[in-house]
């Protein structure tokens, strides 16, 4: 019991559940299990780019880029789906925008390990050149009509539940794929060599280096596996709306960033579990969906979360600080 | 004698025509203690290169390992023959758990690619046991203690085939206590036949448990001699190359009137019931170990922090020290424990450092920084503190801690104070540089300053003080004068208080 109000994610999980409530006490549509599908489904997006950001925050860097990364794989495949559309299915597609995700992700590591210039610059600068070339190329055309079989795949749910007037939904393929990512990106962070490398990096780049740990490719790693869950995501944004644009993902880094840190991850490396993600994801989105649920106006949307995000933050030096004065008087009794 | 674990052979390392090793010869037997000892920039940290093969020795030069010749050039060949080093700052990962720091390094090292994390428990726990220490696995290791992170890293080299362990400095950091726990794991290492080399400028304590003591100076070595044979202040004369007298220091008495007088001051958990009384141009010494709250009385008199209770006279009127600002407006300075991270601006030159306590007197009419006057009182205080510095615009943090620590005394001096708190003045800084601030310390005095000199080294408040007072657990135990009192009965009762 002590330990547990020691960790971050239980005092997330409590804001979950007291804005849930609140949220319920005046639109009791909120808590049913239709809305909580919908809400899964619509917010796998964001928690796709969550898994590769915690990656790459516990690695002790940032990349603000992967919204234009995303923008350019989704962009791809939709030119590809457009032209061959009845010729490829929905693992090549996957495929294609994963594979450029990652190269694009390498190029980020490359310049951040060789030219030892901070992450946060690096990507600002891959994220304007990226998005510039896909502005250019594109001239911003919005891209739809695509094959049935594309539309079809949205569709897909593992199973299926029926409202009282008769309208289905249920548990969709689309949650499921970010369902079977968190399981990836969880075992790779906690059983895996590789994973624990990535914290130690984080903690003490130094100590990494002089204890042997290959630092080179574990940024190669990190920012090629933020790459892939952009052209991922890339995807599912495409299946969600059935239309790519230029402009609807660029712009969006934020929310995800505050997402992973309001789950605990540190801006400074080191810290961050995927449980504390997808806590921090959920958060975001009951606030999202409980904003419109209790017809308040969107455009508070943006101010709310700011404020949680600041008491959040607020909360959690606040403990350390504690934590760290508590361990320096037990240490002088 | 039987045949040395390691050998070095008339070992000599040059770097850009600078001699750093002078054909020194230097051996450690199976399962010693031998402690290197010398000066800063005595050429200790390249010995320490070359044993652990992160730098190569010039060609002529004889390294053997068991009596076998060795050429490696690589940290991982050294590691290899079972040579480790824990460096001063114990390179841990300050974000994991006591097991995966001591454990997680040889996972690694063997290509494996998942964790078994009851495999790693298992391996910390064996380490451990080897030293009998007893930590928790899972306790994070940024908020355990400096002592406990070294023993960490001393269980993390014990993961590997260890058979010297060399340690740099590893007593900088460490209050009696520590060391001495410190020093029986080292004995116990001994008795399992590991040898250890200690690397230190700091030597009183380790000297108890060597078994042999190498000296080094301007990169020759100066000898080789039983730990028994040496105290501290032989080792000194060694180290210095020079005798160094040390005598007393005597107060002149300036009136008896108290320029700062404390009356029953307290703050809830950091200090209770303090009285003294601060004469002009005295030197009163406060020692007590870490956290006895020494540090905490002193930036309450700065006004980094208020007292809860009691009262603060200065010159004989109760004044309010609410922050740093009114103690500058009384004429109170204080030089902080950690030069560092709060006394300096470490990136920036030296002048800018020295004048930026003076800068509202360095102004002409129009309140515009004047370039002559800034450049006037640099000058000034660098010929008066003889700072060593190729220029000042060079920035201090590329300086000795000596000739640092002496930037930061001329900033607050410049500042002319009447009364000037000093917080481990010495601390991390070679002897004879320790001396020269010590100097510059009574000269102070000698002008009037009265000074408060909180130290935990007792020779070093014994030697340079009038009075001493002896904290404990926020509370003065004793008040000692130095005409009376013997160093001895000091230290006693600081120890006895444990």
């Amino acid at each position: 019991m002590k330990k547990l109000l020691t960790r971050h994610e239980t005092y997330v999980f409590l804001a979950i559940v007291v804005f849930s409530i609140i949220i319920t006490s005046i639109n009791p549509s909120f808590f049913t299990i239709e809305n909580l599908f919908d809400l899964l489904k619509s917010y796998s997006l964001m928690g796709t780019f969550a898994i590769g950001m915690l990656f790459v925050l516990i690695s002790g860097g940032i990349d603000i880029s992967f919204t234009a990364t995303a923008t350019i794989t989704g962009y791809v495949v939709a030119v590809l789906l457009l032209k061959y559309g009845e010729g490829l299915n929905i693992l090549s597609v996957f495929l294609i925008a994963g594979g450029i995700g990652i190269l694009l992700g390498l190029f980020n590591a490359v310049i951040i390990y060789f030219f030892k210039i901070p992450s946060i610059i690096t990507t600002i600068a891959t994220l304007n050149i990226y998005y510039g070339i896909l502005t250019v190329v594109s001239k911003g055309k919005w891209l739809y009509g695509f094959p049935t079989w594309f539309g079809d795949f949205n569709n897909i749910r593992v199973f299926t539940l029926y409202t009282a007037d008769g309208n289905p939904y249920g548990l969709s393929i689309i949650t499921v794929i970010w369902f079977a990512l968190i399981l990836i990106g969880w075992f790779i962070l906690r059983y895996t060599i590789l994973g624990r490398s990535i914290y130690a990096m984080g903690g003490n780049p130094a100590s990494a280096q002089r204890a042997g740990f290959n630092l080179l490719g574990l940024n190669l790693f990190v920012y090629s596996f933020m790459g892939l869950m952009a052209g991922i995501g890339s995807v599912i944004q495409a299946l969600l709306v059935q239309t790519v644009a230029p402009n609807s993902l660029v712009g969006k880094e934020m929310d995800v960033i505050a997402a992973v840190v309001l789950g605990g991850a540190s801006l400074t490396g080191g810290t961050g579990t995927m449980l504390g993600t997808i806590l921090g994801v959920t958060l975001i989105a009951i606030m999202g969906n409980g904003l419109t649920l209790m017809h308040v106006s969107s455009l508070w949307y943006k101010v709310i979360i700011g404020f949680v995000i600041l008491v959040s933050v607020g909360v959690s030096a606040y403990r350390s600080k504690r934590s760290t004065r508590k361990h320096i008087i037990t240490e002088v009794n | 004698m039987a045949e040395p674990f390691l050998a070095l052979r008339k070992v000599s390392k040059h770097y850009a025509g600078v001699t750093a090793l002078d054909k020194v010869d230097f051996d450690i037997q199976k399962g010693e203690i031998h402690c290197l000892a010398g000066e800063n920039g005595s050429g200790k940290s390249t010995i320490i290169k070359i044993i652990s093969e992160t730098v190569k020795a010039d060609p002529g030069s004889v390294i053997e390992i068991k009596g076998h010749a060795v050429h490696g050039n690589k940290a991982i060949d050294a590691i290899n023959k079972g040579i480790q080093v824990i460096y001063q700052d114990p390179s841990l990962f300050p974000n994991l758990t006591v097991a995966e720091n001591i454990a997680l390094g040889g996972f690694v090292a063997s290509h494996r690619k998942l964790i078994n994390w009851k495999e790693l428990r298992r391996g910390a726990e064996k380490a451990m046991a080897r030293i009998d220490v007893r930590l928790p696995l899972d306790a994070i290791v940024r908020e355990i203690s400096i002592a406990d992170q070294q023993l960490v890293a001393i269980c993390r080299a014990l993961t590997r085939d260890v058979e010297l362990l060399i340690m740099d400095e590893p007593t900088a950091s460490l209050t009696k206590k520590e060391v001495d726990s410190l020093l029986a794991v080292v004995t116990d290492m001994k008795s399992k036949g590991i040898a250890t080399m200690f690397v230190s400028h700091k030597l009183n304590e380790i000297l108890q448990i060597a078994d042999r003591v190498s000296v080094i100076r301007d990169g020759k070595m100066v000898g080789t001699y039983p730990g028994s044979e040496l105290n501290d202040e032989k080792l000194t004369i060694l180290m210095t190359g020079k005798k160094v007298e040390y005598q007393r220091f005597v107060a002149g008495k300036n009136g008896n009137n108290p320029i700062l007088e404390c009356q029953w001051l307290s703050r809830r958990g950091e200090y209770k019931d303090i009285n003294f009384k601060l004469f002009p141009g005295e030197i009163l010494g406060i020692t007590g170990l870490l956290g006895s709250g020494r540090t905490e009385l002193a930036l309450s008199l700065f006004g980094i922090s208020q007292p809860d209770t009691g009262e603060i006279l200065f010159n004989g009127k109760p004044v309010n020290i609410r922050s740093i600002q009114d103690a500058m407006r009384l004429g109170i300075a204080y030089v902080p424990e950690d030069r560092l991270t709060q006394g300096l601006v470490n990136n920036q030159s030296v002048g800018k450092n020295i004048i930026v306590t003076t800068l509202d007197s360095l102004v002409n009419r129009f309140k515009l920084l004047d370039q002559g006057k800034v450049t006037d009182s640099i000058q000034r205080w660098i010929k008066d503190l003889t700072i060593k510095i190729p220029s000042v615009e060079s920035p201090v943090q590329t300086l000795s801690g000596g000739n640092q620590q002496r930037v930061v005394l001329a900033k607050w001096i410049a500042t002319q104070p009447r009364v000037l708190i000093l917080d481990g003045p010495t601390i991390g800084i070679d002897v004879a540089a320790k001396f020269d601030i010590h100097k510059i310390i009574r000269e102070l005095a000698e002008k009037g300053i009265a000074i408060i000199l909180i130290s935990e080294e007792i020779p070093e408040v014994y030697n340079n003080c009038n009075r001493v007072l002896v904290m404990h657990k926020g509370c003065i135990l004793g008040e000692y004068d130095t005409r009376q009192a013997t160093q001895e009965d000091i230290q006693n009762h600081v120890n006895g208080a444990y």
